[in-house]
């Protein structure tokens, strides 16, 4: 699933500004559906990593406390314009998310 | 000689007449006029060209955080759904591109046109459908999301054009003024006319946000509010009339299309801009 994920990256001082947008509906399995009055079950991202040229440079464990289509900002130290910023997501049910910039 | 007299005095008149047909009345003329108007009114020296950020214009934090957000927009991810509805072929292989000289690229600034034949007023959304039908498809629902998004990427085909809306011919002429009047006119319980706020009261405070004003208004739709929830020009204008207590009208009415028509030459010569945020 590789359109449900947009990245950006770019210098800004002696780091790589880097913002991911996922596509992801992060339901948190509390909630009813109207119209079937049926709880909707928990289905969220649990797991995002980022790499810089494969090697990891940030890990997260998420929640149910993230909203819908989850953003993400972070600053990556040392990286240079032509380098790779990679970011991967894995979701309660396994499925996998990844997406792959060049710093610009 | 006095024949020649004549002949001048007539030519004189003439002149005259041509002289309050062009400049003292006329769409050109009101625009200008409101050029003017928010020129002596609106806080802060604001350039034309930034009048198509709207109130953004007025203040400079706020249009900080705009930059900030448009660098890197949240609905990056549902123009893409815009795109893929422009690009995919309907069941006779055609495409969109194929209604619209040049594939598309520069012509919404031209919208809303209009239309002798039909003697009404023809938006780019009415021109999306009337290439649905044409190709045997169905039609959008017009103002609705799905139709939002087929907009907002194919007027982003648009970016940078002026808007470039004419008004030629006594019909015409009668639509626009038509749309201007219903701009004018007090609606709903709390008696608001659009141009009570975004004329005569543009740029002022309503609770913590400036009025915007007239002229900008139509050069960027639809437009994503809050960063997700897309909102097309004739779902404001609901929008708007809800806020006033009034009823709304149904999107492509002839008040809504009359209305876009007038809109859209106040903001002749602005670059179109589509998608932006909003909050």
């Amino acid at each position: 699933m590789a359109e449900a994920m947009k990245m950006r990256a770019k210098m800004e001082g002696d780091a790589a500004d880097v913002k991911v947008l996922i596509q992801h509906p992060m339901d948190t399995g509390l909630m009813k559906d109207k119209k079937t009055d049926k709880i909707i079950p928990a289905f969220f991202i649990n797991q995002v990593a980022a790499t810089l040229n494969g090697k990891t440079v940030l890990e997260a464990q998420w929640g149910v406390g993230i909203a819908t289509n989850p953003f993400i900002g972070f600053r990556v130290k040392g990286a240079k314009p032509g380098d790779k910023v990679a970011v991967n997501a894995v979701d309660n049910q396994g499925n996998k998310y990844s997406g792959e910039v060049v710093v610009a | 000689m006095k024949r020649i007299l004549t002949f001048t005095m007539a030519g004189l008149v003439l002149l005259g007449c041509a002289h309050m047909g062009t400049q003292s009345t006329g769409p050109e003329a009101d625009r200008k006029a409101l050029v003017e108007h928010f020129k002596q009114t609106l806080p802060g020296n604001i350039k034309f060209e930034d009048y198509k950020y709207g109130a953004l214009a007025m203040n400079p934090d706020a249009k900080s955080q705009y930059d900030e957000i448009m660098d890197f927009p949240p609905y990056s991810i549902d123009l893409d759904k815009g795109q893929k509805a422009w690009e995919t072929p309907f069941k006779n292989g055609k495409k969109f591109s194929s209604c619209f000289p040049n594939g598309g690229k520069n012509v919404a600034g031209n919208y809303p046109y209009f239309d002798n034949a039909s003697n009404s007023v023809v938006t780019f959304e009415n021109a999306i459908n009337a290439c649905l039908k044409a190709n045997g498809e169905e039609e959008l629902k017009y103002a609705e999301n799905e139709m939002g998004l087929l907009t907002a990427y194919a007027r982003s085909l648009s970016d940078g054009m002026k808007v470039n809306v004419k008004v030629e011919g006594a019909a015409a002429l009668a639509a626009y003024e038509k749309g201007k009047a219903y701009y004018a006119t007090r609606n709903g319980q709390l008696n608001f006319s659009c141009k009570s706020c975004h004329v005569q009261s543009a740029g002022k405070f309503i609770r913590s946000d400036q009025l915007s004003m007239t002229i900008g208004h139509a050069s960027h739709w639809p437009e994503f509010r809050g960063g997700t929830d897309i909102v097309t020009l004739q779902g404001r204008f609901k929008q708007c009339e809800k806020n006033v207590r009034a009823k709304p009208k149904d999107a492509n009415s002839e008040e809504y299309n009359n209305m876009e028509y007038y809109l859209t030459y106040m903001s002749n010569g602005l670059p179109m801009q589509t998608p932006v945020f909003r909050k």
